[in-house]
């Protein structure tokens, strides 16, 4: 219980202190250090719930099991790393005067509030917070994208909150549906909108209340998670905010919008007996996964680009918990992992070399293993994992998916693999012109942070190649979960 | 009308009615209204019958806590909400701003097959719901997406946001005529989030207008993916 408050609480508290000393020396440190202590908490809660099992706290409004635990954990420590790397990155920022004080401020402060809605909408148990703390994420993410004030920060600002806040309006009504079919079996007392006591009776619930229930939670959760045809909000966030933004963006927040989909699908399936949500997820998933795919060799913007590839990523998730089915599941959860380390790697790298040569455009970086062999290779490495080559775990995990997909839906993975290639060949092109080549970068003023790209790489390639039994037991019971 | 299938409602019933019948009229009334400060008149009046529904639902069924949603509706929705907007268009003056519309029979016209639409997916909830107030379900989601087809037939930030406001308005509806309205925490945490989200799209006019030198959206349509 206290593990929980305190995983809860740090991170409030920390942007409660940096609302107000945000834009002193120390900012930085003292946002790395809320964010380490709570990965230390989540760290204790994980090892906690290994070893007690699955528990409600605090009421019954917070809940943890296999499921979130994990997601808890990596979004803490994706959080931690997130921290170390803006430190140097936001220092280069205000030496080159793209930031005041005071949005440093700003910046420090909305950080670590996002972190605290993220790890809110992963442990409540009311489906009604859960909505709420999404939208706070949206809100809080809407000034980190709008911090640099251009037009083009703004534009892309205004899109997202106006896409997201529609979408998640969707999901609001979706919320207000399940409430409905709960009640007539709960009662108002209930606890109507908490998800342990729905998952209960889930074979009780109305089916045509939670089918249709399910489709405005999808669009809504959905649109945050960047599935086609409502991910045009995402590539420009990504690309106008600051780079950490980007990288929690990628690796954190659209896991957390999945995992609202993972858990209503849970209810629908159950009350339904057909699998109608995962072949909604199913559909929308192809979609996401061939549509971007065609949008990557277009793109001018390094930022852009893995905006891109994020949501083809998530399409294939989404693609594997549409199928269902233990390896399915294992799969996709090990496909979040892997995919929201290492695109918040690739961001790290990107980031640096977006400042080292002046701009963001693919074509005017040039030469970086030569400038930086370190922010070189991370890039590059990055890059060829997360496009999937082997000894990688997006390997794994891709690999587990598609083995799925043909024994299960035949008919699509010639699609996906088209996808894949084609996402291959447009992204490694780019990126290699981007890393060989003669020079056009300049030094870095600071030391750049390249601790943390390392460090998610290393961890993709040990979960490629070697899983630690306890982890894939985890993955095993979560899967179970899902089902 | 037979007199004694009128005598059948009961009078809260009727009051319940009237308050959805015109929900629906305002949601047209703002789909097609072009001044911007009627707009915003608009949406308070919507706020307006959004309490007057809560309370006689809150008083006929003796739910207490709807009494205090009926009270937020009030405060947030038919003082804030509009006072903020009211000040923001007199400091960013464009009170007496004049949007040109697309089209609006054609507006309408779809606003029209949207309510059908809204009517037909709502059936099955309504029969299924127990609430006096059941045969508004309908109403609340038409409501939703007349909002929604404002949202995106408007160019002007103000408006959009009025539209994205009124779409609120529809769910909170919704809410409250299938379920009686949500547990209290999560109204809560609602209202606060379109609080803030208000006061942030309120900086926000501001730099937009400093960049652009005018509220319309088309003019930073430079992202569009070629």
């Amino acid at each position: 219980m206290i593990e929980l408050a305190c995983v809860l609480s740090i991170p409030f508290v920390t942007a409660l202190l940096l609302g107000l000393f945000g834009h002193r020396r120390g900012a930085a440190e003292l946002n790395s250090a809320g964010s380490l202590f709570t990965l230390l908490a989540a760290g204790m809660l994980t090892i906690r719930v290994i070893r007690d099992g699955p528990m409600t706290l605090f009421d019954e409004q917070f809940f943890v099991d296999p499921l979130n635990v994990f997601l808890i954990a990596l979004t803490a420590f994706v959080g931690l790393t997130t921290s170390l790397f803006s430190r140097p990155y936001m220092r280069v920022e205000h030496d080159h005067g793209r930031l005041s004080a005071g949005r440093l401020r700003l910046y420090h402060s909305m950080f670590q509030m996002f972190m605290c809605t993220m790890l809110v909408a992963l442990s409540t148990n009311n489906l009604g917070i859960l909505w709420v703390a999404m939208e706070t994420a949206t809100l809080t993410t809407v000034l980190l994208v709008a911090l640099y004030r251009t037009p083009a920060s703004l534009e892309a600002a205004w899109k997202y909150f106006i896409l997201c806040g529609v979408g998640i309006a969707q999901a609001l009504f979706g919320t207000i549906l399940i409430y409905f079919a709960a009640e007539r079996v709960l009662g108002h007392e209930g606890g109507a909108l908490l998800w342990t006591h729905l998952d209960a009776v889930k074979d009780q619930l109305e089916p045509t209340v939670l089918s249709l229930a399910f489709v405005f939670l999808f669009i809504g959760y959905g649109t945050k998670t960047g599935l086609v045809p409502l991910h045009n909000w995402l590539p420009d966030a990504h690309a106008e905010g600051p780079t950490p933004v980007s990288a929690v963006l990628s690796g954190l927040l659209l896991n957390v919008a999945l995992y609202a989909i993972i858990r209503s699908k849970v209810l629908v399936d159950g009350a339904l007996e057909s699998h109608f949500a995962g072949n909604l997820m199913i559909g929308f998933g192809l979609l996401t996964v061939v549509v971007p795919a065609f949008y990557l060799s277009r793109q001018k913007d390094i930022k852009r680009l893995f905006g891109y590839s994020s949501i083809e990523h998530m399409g294939l998730i989404t693609f594997a918990f549409g199928m269902g089915g233990p390896v399915a599941s294992y799969a996709g959860l090990l496909h979040m992992t892997v995919h929201s380390l290492t695109k918040s790697a690739i961001f790290f790298a990107v980031g640096h070399a977006a400042q080292m040569a002046g701009t963001q455009i693919i074509d005017d970086i040039k030469g970086l293993l030569r400038q930086s062999p370190t922010i070189g290779w991370g890039l590059m490495l990055g890059t060829l994992a997360i496009l999937g080559m082997p000894p990688f775990g997006v390997f794994t995990s891709e690999f587990m998916i598609l083995t799925t997909a043909i024994k299960h839906y035949p008919w699509a993975t010639p699609i996906l693999l088209t996808a894949l290639g084609v996402a291959f060949a447009a992204m490694f092109g780019m990126v290699q012109g981007m890393v060989f080549g003669k020079p056009t970068v300049r030094p870095l003023p600071h030391n750049p942070a390249l601790l943390p790209v390392f460090a998610h790489l290393g961890l993709v390639l040990m979960l490629g190649v070697w899983i630690p039994p306890y982890l894939a037991d985890w993955y095993r019971q979560a899967a179970k979960f899902i089902g | 009308m037979n007199p004694s299938l009128i005598q059948a409602i009961p009078l809260s019933g009727q009051v319940i009615n009237l308050c959805a019948a015109l929900m629906l009229l305002l949601g047209f009334a703002m789909l097609s209204q072009r001044r911007i400060l009627a707009l915003i008149n608009l949406f308070m009046m919507q706020g307006v019958v959004l309490f007057v529904s809560t309370l006689v639902v809150a008083l006929t069924t003796n739910q207490h806590h709807l009494l205090w949603s009926a009270g937020l509706t009030l405060v947030l929705k038919v003082i804030a909400l509009p006072y903020i907007l009211h000040r923001l268009i007199r400091r960013l003056s464009v009170k007496w701003d004049i949007e040109t519309l697309f089209n609006i029979p054609t507006t309408m016209l779809v606003g029209i097959v949207l309510v059908v639409i809204a009517f037909n997916v709502a059936q099955p909830i309504s029969q299924m719901s127990g609430t006096i107030t059941r045969s508004t379900i309908g109403i609340a989601l038409a409501c939703v997406l007349l909002a929604f087809l404002m949202l995106i037939t408007r160019s002007k930030a103000v408006p959009q946001v009025v539209a994205f406001l009124a779409m609120e308005n529809g769910l909170f509806f919704a809410a409250t005529s299938a379920t009686y309205g949500m547990p209290m925490v999560v109204e809560l945490g609602i209202a606060l989030d379109v609080m803030v989200g208000m006061v942030i799209l309120g900086v926000f006019f501001f730099q937009i207008r400093q960049q652009f030198d005018s509220l319309d959206i088309r003019h930073m349509e430079r992202f569009k993916d070629k």
